[in-house]
């Protein structure tokens, strides 16, 4: 194992690099696919325009709207107008630059939008070995297929526009290893959260994460996307996954996945990737899954977590913890579980996937969601949409009371009205409890598709595993 | 862009930890096109009640706040979504520069391009800053030095890349755009 080992990170890396940094200059690293949405791509355009330049390499960027949609159907397939007039100028704005500047669009009523981070995988945009970035914090999802995938501004946006490269630090890298069999109720989501709490949220700054060992290889690709997914929640640039059988497998025949010759030529490359026996990390850490429980969080960042049937920390003369505690309307050492609720959402980057609504289903069927309850169910894209109709999920979904709506990011970040009311309690399988988050003042405890789906019908927090 | 090489101001301190961009700038302004006047809604929901009248007791509508170009805040200040609206926010304000002991990779990135200089100090340097509010400070580029009434003085990290920029008023665009050759090399090179 000489000094020539390298990480999957560091492979991509590698492979990407324009020109390479020196102690004065940041790297120039290529972008092979950027992706785009109405929110944070305009003012971006802007500058394209001021300037006088075109989009450089059209045919690797892809555009979207997810953030400013609405998911009401009568909103998107029927006519009646986007509540919010602000929003729907952003939609207009995108269709118009896409238009100008020759990028294609996934417009609003196209069969196969979707939120950003769910529809690249989906469409085999992300591809094992690909940098890929977006105007979007959660980009890191994309890790999960061995792509080097991270949120970017505004301005760089622009950068990737105009030149289709990026100046950028070399990031160092931390494994997390984690081993043992999640236990039945125990998924994905809570997986990630118990990481956070563990490194908390700024833990992973300046770092892209591999998560290595057997519990990650046996998941599958939706749950390997949600733990990426929430890599930033750690502070890290990108979270990655080296791509396996499970990963070919999945992009074996996608729209956009390499066919024929193409493809064999690709999964020639692709086996390539994963991190070389002996390639050294800059950090490392190890996770026993085994030993996990659902999670959820009790306070106003995704490190503010624990096992649902604990009880809030105390950290007496900790203000800022007692700030947050008190926004949440909660107390230290008391637990969460059995707190009444009034919202729950299913949903977003982080569990709008099809796994994630069959998980939530699968407690729902033949039950209700309880009295006073509002439970929004709103696909990641159209494509699980139609997936989850094929399956029968929505009929469950509407059978037990809850509501079944068109694609969008919606209640994760409280846009075009799809709102929590100040005070009020949310179960939200997003990736956010921060203070205003889903609408002001309200208060949201992150958990996973069955601890919400569970806390739907008991009306409170609940252990998914009651009701298994 | 316009160049720095020094800042001399008063401090306007926010003591919280973990200050995510959805307080800086909640996302119900996001659905601008431009790029001014976010400086209104800068920290909306701590700054403003209910009724949208401002919050006597916040730090930022406190008298002594006015003209405070520095904001210095907890650690991990900048967390959260990639929403360059946060540094738009906060340079239309007035701010200059955010000192804390840790701030988010992203945020810190997208405050480099909108001349907002991210600070980032030792422990003690901050407790020192937290509990004397709007004490002038001096922050120089071309020491990368933040110097404290006291006359005490800390180097702080920043690239000497993103130092270059500032100090010069050059924007990474013009240079990326000069790569040019090489961004055409690479890519005969990866993709024939």
């Amino acid at each position: 194992m000489g000094p020539s080992a390298q990480t999957l990170f560091e492979k991509v890396w590698r492979r990407h690099e324009v020109a390479a940094e020196t102690p004065d200059t940041p790297a120039v690293l290529y972008i092979d696919l950027h992706l785009i949405h109405e929110v944070t791509s305009p003012q971006a355009f802007t500058v394209l325009r001021e300037r006088g330049l075109p989009v450089r390499r059209p045919e690797l960027t892809f555009a979207t709207m997810d953030h400013s949609t609405p998911t009401r159907t009568e909103q998107v397939f029927g006519g009646a107008p986007i509540a919010v007039e602000a929003a729907a100028r952003q939609v207009r704005e995108l269709e118009a630059n896409c238009a100008a500047f020759g990028v294609e669009l996934l417009g609003l009523r196209n069969a196969r939008r979707g939120i950003v981070h769910i529809i690249g995988p989906e469409l085999g945009l992300t591809q094992p070995g690909k940098t890929v970035v977006c105007g979007d914090s959660h980009t890191s999802t994309h890790g999960a297929l061995g792509a080097l995938a991270f949120g970017i501004g505004t301005t760089e946006v622009g950068h990737v526009f105009a030149t289709q490269c990026l100046l950028q630090r070399k990031p160092r890298t931390l494994a997390i290893n984690v081993s043992g069999k999640l236990a039945a109720g125990v998924t994905a989501k809570d997986l990630i959260l118990a990481i956070i709490g563990r490194i908390g949220v700024a833990g992973g700054t300046g770092h892209v994460i591999e998560y290595r060992g057997e519990t990650i290889t046996a998941l599958g690709m939706d749950e390997r996307m949600t733990v990426c997914n929430m890599s930033i929640e750690a502070g890290a640039r990108a979270g990655m996954i080296a791509p396996d059988e499970t990963t070919y497998a999945y992009l074996a025949g996608r729209p956009r996945a390499p066919r024929g010759e193409a493809w064999e030529k690709a999964l020639a490359q692709w086996r390539q990737l994963p991190t070389d026996a002996g390639a050294r990390f800059d950090r490392e850490m190890d996770i026993d899954a085994s030993a996990l429980e659902p999670m959820v969080t009790y306070g106003t960042n995704p490190g503010m977590v624990m096992p649902i049937s604990a009880a809030i920390p105390q950290r007496p003369g900790d203000a800022v913890f007692a700030k947050s505690l008190a926004y949440m309307g909660f107390e230290p050492g008391r637990p969460v579980a059995e707190q009444p609720v009034n919202v729950v959402f299913v949903g977003s980057c982080t569990n709008g996937r099809l796994s994630d609504l069959r998980a939530a289903a699968s407690l729902l069927r033949g039950r209700k969601v309880a009295a006073g309850v509002q439970m929004l169910v709103v696909p990641g894209s159209q494509e699980v949409k139609r997936e989850a109709e094929a399956e029968g999920l929505h009929k469950v979904f509407l059978e037990a009371g809850a509501e079944w709506r068109e694609s969008g990011c919606s209640m994760c970040l409280g846009m075009n009205g799809d709102l929590v009311s100040k005070g009020h309690y949310a179960v939200s399988t997003s990736n956010r409890n921060f203070e205003g988050r889903q609408g002001m003042g309200a208060r949201t405890l992150l958990a996973s598709p069955l601890t919400a789906a569970a806390s739907a019908v008991r009306g409170r927090v609940t252990d998914p595993r009651e009701l298994l | 862009m316009n160049p720095i090489k020094t800042l001399r101001s008063r401090t306007a301190v926010l003591p919280v930890r973990d200050i995510d961009t959805d307080q800086i700038i909640p996302a119900r302004f996001l659905t601008t096109t431009t790029r001014s006047g976010l400086g209104a809604h800068l920290f909306a929901d701590w700054r403003y009640g209910g009724d949208g009248a401002p919050k006597a007791d916040f730090v930022l509508n406190r008298p002594e706040a006015a003209g405070c170009s520095i904001l210095v805040a907890g650690d991990n200040f900048g967390c959260g979504s990639s929403r360059e609206h946060a540094p738009w926010a906060l340079t239309d304000h007035g701010f200059r520069a955010v000192v804390s002991t840790q701030i988010a990779d992203i945020f810190r990135g997208n405050a480099l391009k909108n001349g907002l200089l991210p600070v980032i100090v030792d422990q003690a340097t901050h407790g020192w800053l937290v509990e004397h509010p709007g004490a002038e400070v001096t922050i120089d580029l071309d020491s990368t030095r933040l110097t404290l009434p006291t006359g005490q003085s800390v180097r702080f990290p920043l690239e000497p890349f993103a130092r270059y920029c500032l100090m010069n008023g050059v924007d990474e665009l013009g240079f990326l755009l000069g790569r040019e050759p090489e961004i055409r090399a690479y890519e005969q090179r990866a993709h024939g």
